[in-house]
């Protein structure tokens, strides 16, 4: 049976609300298949605005690696802001797709894309405005499977109630395994109904069916255990890892948006995975092991996805792009075939040392200079030893200086606010460096013309990495830290004049903690944050902290725990973690070694050049290091 | 710079949400797919050579768009145009490319006026004839418009060269399937409105019908920009590129 689209319904509420071309969709590289045609059809979201979501690059390859199946179609649908929201709800118009504005409900499955955990209650509006029950377990066989992705999937449990599964790690062969799994129980006649196909899902062992797992809590409030109520269901659910990205060279054909978005480039992935072994870093500790693409995919990545879209800028992503094992060579390749087209090119990195300049310097090669951005994360050499972003104080000046001198007016020093063991002085150390750095800069180039803006946020605590185990830092410390920190800035007033200075408070946050290492209960936080209106959390004149903790407030007593408990309370070896029953591969005795270490001020090398440390990922998950390099490179391009 | 072409396209359907600045930005990654050799302003960040006439604005469907490109190597008009058409999203439509003479005048100096169809669902013909009789009858018709310095008023009648309830939509192929669902009444207003400054839309004119006759469409009507050019005194438009294309004056267009 064919589904109507929605358009003639939506096309006149959009006169009246802000930015309407982001609801049309018709961006170069979307996709429309015959609804009649294929057997299984997938919505992805991605829970925040269009203008943020559409250059996600997950649900870009998701997108793509989907409707490259003959029997399936993919469509994209984002969060609609308030104006257009309240619209939908007067005239009745559904939460709909923008590839041909389909009503979502229609689709098998919803799949959710979670980079981060402020776009939860966005993900109430959706379901909501799709005519999705909430509660998983309001919904029946005429309902999509609701399906959460993304990093913030690591730890799925505060939205547990509202998701029927939760997929960890690279989606590529995830995707396309659950598709299969559908397929043959639609074709079968849908036997058991939506019960069976989510047991079929769970029996995989890599698809996580919340509500076949029991969670029994201790008289303190803390888990007691976590354990599946039937049997086929795994006690431990593992993440998904693509190996091979050559294999997977996508996007291929990157969608180009008609709206204005964040990201207007091309960005190629140059390498999956980190093992820097930093420990704040989330990503850094569930992305293992490291996947690096080849030089030449890379190239070949480039030439096609510029060809195809248009965009006059690329960005070579990764969580550390200078590691890159042909990073040098792929640099100057790419250098070497722009040079003069317009097309810039760009190194996201953050590595602290003068090789990152030297790449800088080869991509921006007659372009501008504009900015350079180096993350030495902490403040002193001690607090670094904790986080183990190993970053002496001599390297990073003599850092930022070689930028000074070879032509960037400009550079931007990230920290963190927070940090496990912090003291005061800790943070007063970034005064002092950004204060040397000017100096050194303006004795080096002679000229006063060198500015360093120091940008700060607040750290917040994250599953699966060492400081799983910490109390989150209270805001009001935060807050104060930050604000000393400003005076310290500025108290040298020729030097702080150089100075800029850019920080979060600590607000925002602590309710980002709630979520990241929340449980089942915090679900019903969130629900009564929707409920009072809580929309677009991510976005500052949206978010409303006393909200928040409202809920909290109003929700938590009955369980005997509150914000607090959740956020700034330290956690011991024996407490069963929410997402203890969620495998990222990670020994969790390496782990809290790690965290030991962490607390004792001992580094940890990274085993992309030293010997395996036994983090425990690779054996456990099948799977190894791929790394070059492959001794080719990045011939000219012919003209066509 | 060693050749300029004139260029005239639409928006069409959905694609008529597009604000002047995406058009833009679609523009100039559409000519990097296209292979056009366009011609780039010089300087630290240079641009691409584009001049763009009277845009429509966002959310009005347009048949007749204009820009002016400069070109750094030769390219034939028609397959430049057809190049551009190609890679552009269906539904921003490349129509025609014109060489532009040695000598030519301003494109912008030519579009003098536009002819604009506003469809208006759920509205019966005969309170719109009504409406249209008093705003003629009117010598001034002042309305109010939201600007970035706050309320102005401005004369929507002055401007309005010609204004009259039609019978038919120009719709079908070009213009895409038309408003509405089927059995609701939509009536039809065709004007010519002169380019002036502050520029009088086509929400003035219906600001303007509210004004006089307290006409209150029912829902958002749907606009089409259908020609733009040299106004003739008898109130028809001509085709801006004719004198470019063939050096002699512009058939009637609209």
């Amino acid at each position: 049976m064919s589904v109507e689209t929605v358009w003639p319904r939506l096309e006149p509420l959009l006169p009246r609300v802000s930015k309407p071309i982001q609801y049309v969709g018709g961006e170069l590289g979307a996709q429309v298949k015959d609804w009649d045609s294929v057997a299984v059809r997938w919505a992805l979201m991605y829970p925040d605005a269009y203008e943020v979501g559409l250059p996600n690059q997950g649900v870009q390859i998701l997108y793509e690696v989907l409707n490259e199946q003959p029997d399936t179609l993919a469509e994209r649908t984002y969060a609609v802001w308030p104006d257009l929201e309240a619209l939908m709800r007067e005239h009745g118009v559904p939460q709909f797709t923008v590839d041909s504005h389909r009503p979502v409900g229609a689709f098998d499955l919803l799949g959710v894309s979670f980079a981060t955990e402020l776009g939860y209650t966005n993900l109430l509006t959706a379901l909501d405005l799709a005519g999705i029950p909430l509660a998983s377990r309001d919904r029946d066989d005429t309902h999509p499977l609701v399906i959460a992705g993304g990093h913030a999937a690591f730890n799925p449990e505060p939205i547990a109630d509202f998701l029927d599964a939760a997929v960890l790690g690279d989606g590529e062969e995830a995707v396309l395994e659950i598709t299969g799994i559908v397929k043959a129980w639609k074709a079968a006649g849908r036997p058991g109904g939506r019960e069976e196909l989510l047991l079929r899902l769970a029996r995989t062992e890599s698809v996580y069916v919340p509500r076949f797992y029991d969670v029994d809590y201790l008289p303190d409030g803390r888990i007691q255990r976590v354990v599946p109520n039937r049997p086929g269901v795994p006690f431990r659910v593992r993440k998904r890892t693509t190996m091979d990205l050559d294999q997977w060279p996508y996007p291929k054909q990157p969608l180009v948006p008609l709206a204005e978005t964040v990201h207007e480039r091309y960005a190629v992935e140059i390498f999956r995975g980190c093992t820097r072994g930093c420990r704040f870093c989330q990503a850094g500790m569930i992305t293992r092991p490291v996947r690096e693409r080849s030089i030449t995919t890379v190239g070949k990545m480039v030439e096609e996805g510029l060809a195809n879209s248009g965009f006059s800028e690329v960005g070579l992503l990764s969580l550390s792009s200078a590691d890159h094992s042909e990073i040098k060579d792929m640099c100057s390749g790419l250098a070497d075939r722009y040079e003069g087209s317009n097309v810039s090119l760009s190194l996201p990195s953050t590595r602290v040392d003068a090789f990152n300049v030297e790449l800088a310097q080869e991509l921006s090669r007659g372009g501008r200079r504009t900015g350079l951005t180096f993350a030495p994360e902490g403040g002193s050499e001690r607090i670094r030893r904790v986080i183990n972003k190993m970053v002496t104080e001599e390297d990073l000046i003599r850092t930022v200086v070689t930028a000074y001198t070879s032509g960037w007016r400009q550079v931007k020093l990230y920290f963190m606010c927070g940090l496990p063991t912090e003291t005061d002085e800790d943070v007063l150390q970034i005064a002092r460096l950004a204060h040397e750095v000017i100096r050194a800069g303006r004795e080096a180039t002679g000229t006063k013309d060198v500015r360093c803006t120091v940008s700060i946020g607040a750290f917040v605590p994250k599953p699966h990495t060492p400081f799983q185990w910490a109390a989150q830092c209270p805001p009001e410390v935060v807050d104060h830290r930050l604000h000393l920190l400003k005076q310290a800035i500025n108290a040298d007033r020729s030097l702080g004049r150089s100075i800029g200075y850019r920080y979060h408070d600590g607000e925002p946050s602590l309710i980002e903690g709630l979520l990241s290492r929340g449980d089942r209960r915090v679900g019903a936080v969130i629900r009564r944050v929707w409920e009072s209106g809580g929309r677009f959390d991510g976005w500052r004149e949206h978010f409303s902290y006393q909200r928040w903790v409202d809920a909290a407030a109003a929700v938590l007593p009955e369980y005997g725990v509150d914000l607090a408990w959740y956020t700034t309370r330290e956690r011991d070896v024996t407490e069963v973690l929410p997402w203890d029953h969620l495998d990222s591969g990670l020994d969790s005795e390496w782990l809290w070694q790690d965290w030991q270490d962490a607390l004792a001020e001992v580094e940890q090398d990274d085993c992309r050049w030293t010997p395996c440390f036994d983090c425990g990922v690779c054996p456990s998950m099948d799977t190894e290091i791929q790394i070059g390099p492959t001794g080719r490179k990045l011939l000219p391009l012919t003209p066509v | 710079m060693v050749a300029r072409v004139r260029l005239r396209y639409a928006k069409r359907g959905r694609m008529r949400f597009t604000s002047h600045r995406d058009f833009a930005r679609a523009f100039e990654r559409a000519l990097r797919r296209a292979g056009v050799p366009v011609a780039y302003s010089q300087g630290f960040t240079p641009h691409p050579r584009i001049s763009y006439a009277s845009a429509a604005p966002t959310g009005v469907a347009s048949e007749a768009e204009y820009l002016e490109l400069g070109l750094q190597a030769p390219m034939p008009p028609a397959e430049l145009a057809r190049a551009l058409d190609e890679v552009l999203s269906p539904g921003l439509d490349v129509q025609e490319a014109v060489a532009v003479p040695p000598g030519a005048g301003s494109l912008a100096d030519r579009l003098e006026a536009s002819r604009w169809q506003i469809e208006l669902p759920g509205l019966e013909r005969e309170p719109l004839a009504r409406a249209v009789a008093a705003f003629e009858a009117a010598d001034q018709v002042p309305v109010e418009r939201l600007t970035k310095q706050g309320w102005r008023t401005l004369d929507a009648r002055a401007a309005v060269v010609t204004i009259r309830v039609s019978t038919e939509p120009v719709t079908g192929a070009t213009l895409g399937e038309p408003s509405g669902v089927a059995g609701v009444p939509c009536a039809i207003l065709d004007c010519v409105v002169r380019q002036v400054t502050p520029a009088v839309r086509p929400d003035d004119v219906l600001s303007g019908l509210r004004v006089v006759a307290g006409l209150e469409p029912p829902v958002p009507p749907r606009v089409t920009r259908l020609a733009q050019g040299p106004l003739t005194t008898r109130g028809e438009i001509l085709d801006p590129l004719a004198v470019d294309r063939d050096g002699t004056p512009a058939e009637s267009v609209g």
